[in-house]
């Protein structure tokens, strides 16, 4: 498959404008001026996008519940707030390639009517957010923002906003509560951000990567794109790749490409060439597979077919010598660490699942102390304010779900089993 | 008072935005970068630039993990004990660490020069281990390279 996402990772000045535009970037952009904003619209439905920042949403239909009053204000945001433990796709491009979000950002804004857009980039990519902060000061010194973008009518602003150390904001309705200038707490859906959004005005949130997927469908038609991959969840995918494999990093592939392939192919398999115990398929919140459900197509109805889901496409190896009850600890306290505090069943219910958990790990668990997990999960689960919660419990019910006698051990023996 | 030039800084600010108080997320981060940790006086003043309540402000400092409001060392020390970091060995890392300088992690040096703290997921896991010292990332880290890294800094 030829590369659209990751094709200029490690250029020379690949960040720089003239790269950019000598690969033939900003073309896109000027071909999509040509069309009507609903054929734009039209053209990523059709392209079957959807979103890369975890729920899998069809792109075009979310830009098209934005309402066509053309007297009301809309923004666009960009969601780089990348926080899911095992995800650094988003960081890649705009490290690397930050004129390709640029150009996503312009075809989405121009699509949906909005004249301002915002990046909110997690404040620990400092360097990232410079980056993007020097290729939109050279977009505007050649006119490719501001007024009358490539001389058409349409105007474009867009503006970086630093996150500064909270996961909660990765969820699109806290991020635009931290835009207007409060905690990150999420709001109550409905309305959608699509009818009352930033400053209570329409708006459209889009995953970076969802947004670098825009200048290739729109040079190469969605009938390309759709032609990627499942039919029902097209296009290429960025698969971040960690833990013990041999060569982890990025790995721009069609969708839908199997857990084996990825480990065992691409990344040369398993380090010390151990056996494989597990697979964190999509960031933490998504449940593992275990080692004989490797074959398993890495894709949205793939993955969700399986109980689980492709997430952010972060996909974490474990080997055998992996303990599994201290990997439930370090996801569990992620949680409790990150939780927003808005709501009961998250806020008290991670810490309790954390402090058992940890008592287990370090040898002193309790007789019940499983039970008692697995308790707290039904007690969680569905009672949250937002999606954190649930997460939190979806990632430990996957481990007790392949390894519920690594635990029952843990609190019988007093140790680890492997 | 704040130097003008920072007032001015965040005078630009706002104009990014519909509302003024969106700017007191910048705001903050700059009076940080400036001074390294951000006092009373300096909420206080940003709330009556911003139109904002004080205590707003306080929430959205007490509310984001990186506002410092406590003066930390020259180099802030964050390594990552999430999880693909933990599968490449960050616990025994950070505990190399804490022995090389001598602290706990969420301690200083004596020296003002070193605070190590343990931080979640930064995003570069694919090249873990890892920690972050200030604004830069160290990747890929063994006990060699940590001592290299940190006899490097003045
Ligand atoms: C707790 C939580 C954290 C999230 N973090 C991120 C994130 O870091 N980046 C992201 O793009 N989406 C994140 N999301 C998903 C967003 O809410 C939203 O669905 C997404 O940005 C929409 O973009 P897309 O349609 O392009 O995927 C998160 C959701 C939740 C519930
Ligand atoms: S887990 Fe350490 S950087 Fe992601």
């Amino acid at each position: 498959m030829e590369k659209v996402l990751l094709k200029n990772l490690g250029k020379p000045n690949s960040h720089k404008i003239d790269t950019y535009i000598q690969g033939g970037g900003y073309r896109a952009i000027q071909e999509a001026l040509r069309h009507t904003p609903d054929t734009i619209i039209q053209m990523v439905k059709d392209s079957g996008l959807r979103g890369r920042g975890g729920a899998g949403f069809s792109t075009g239909l979310k830009w098209s519940f934005i309402p066509k009053d053309p007297t009301v204000p809309k923004f666009l945001c960009c969601n780089a707030d990348e926080g899911e433990p095992g995800t650094f796709k988003d960081r890649g491009i705009i490290d690397n390639d930050p004129h390709l979000l640029l150009e996503g950002m312009m075809i989405a804004s121009y699509a949906i009517g909005a004249n301002t857009a915002y990046i909110y980039i997690r404040g620990e990519f400092a360097f990232g957010a410079r980056r993007l902060e020097e290729a939109i000061k050279e977009a505007y010194e050649r006119g490719y923002l501001g007024r009358n973008i490539f001389g058409s009518d349409f105007s474009l602003d867009i503006h970086v906003h630093r996150g500064w150390g909270a996961y909660i904001c990765g969820e699109e309705t806290a991020l635009l509560e931290s835009i207007e200038g409060y905690r990150g707490q999420p709001r109550i859906k409905p309305p959608f951000p699509a009818i009352s959004g930033l400053y209570g005005k329409p708006t459209v949130i889009n995953n970076v990567e969802t947004l670098s997927c825009l200048p290739a469908i729109v040079l190469k038609g969605p009938k390309w794109f759709a032609s990627i991959g499942p039919e029902k969840s097209p296009g290429p995918k960025i698969y971040c790749v960690s833990g013990h494999v041999k060569r982890p990093g990025l790995y721009e592939l069609p969708m839908g490409t199997s857990a084996r392939e990825l480990i065992y192919e691409h990344c040369g398999g398993i380090r010390d060439d151990r056996r494989l115990k597990a697979v964190i398929p999509g960031g933490v919140s998504a449940p593992m597979l275990s080692a004989d459900e490797v074959d398993t197509p890495l894709d949205f109805d793939s993955l969700a077919a399986k109980k689980s889901m492709l997430g952010s496409g972060a996909v974490i190896v474990m080997d055998e010598t992996t303990c599994m009850v201290k990997v439930a600890y370090i996801i569990l306290r992620f949680f409790s660490h990150e939780s927003c505090g808005k709501c009961t069943p998250c806020r008290e219910g991670t810490i309790w699942l954390t402090k058992i958990l940890k008592r287990i790990e370090y040898g002193e668990g309790r007789t019940g102390d499983v039970e008692l997990l697995e308790s707290l999960c039904s007690n969680i689960f569905g009672r949250t304010f937002c999606p954190l919660g649930d997460g939190a419990v979806m990632a430990l019910r996957g481990v007790l779900k392949h390894f519920r006698d690594e635990f029952v051990y843990h609190v019988e023996n007093k140790r680890c089993m492997v | 008072m704040l130097p003008e030039r920072l007032r001015e800084e965040i005078r630009a600010v706002e104009k990014r935005y519909s509302t003024k108080r969106s700017a007191v997320m910048e705001a903050l981060r700059i009076v940080q970068r400036e001074k390294g940790y951000i006092e009373k006086e300096d909420m206080e003043e940003i709330a009556c630039m911003l139109g904002m309540r004080p205590v707003s402000v306080n929430e959205v400092t007490a509310f984001y993990t990186m506002y410092n409001i406590q003066p930390v060392g020259r180099y802030h020390i964050q390594v990552c004990r999430n999880i693909s970091c933990s599968l490449l060995g960050a616990e025994h890392l950070i505990s190399y660490m804490e022995r090389l300088l001598n602290i706990k992690v969420g301690e200083t040096t004596q020296d003002g020069k070193f605070t190590l703290s343990t931080v979640e997921c930064l995003g570069s896991c694919g090249t873990a281990p890892m920690m972050q010292i200030n604004d830069t990332y160290y990747e890929n880290l063994t006990e060699e390279r940590i001592e290299e890294i940190l006899k490097g800094l003045e």
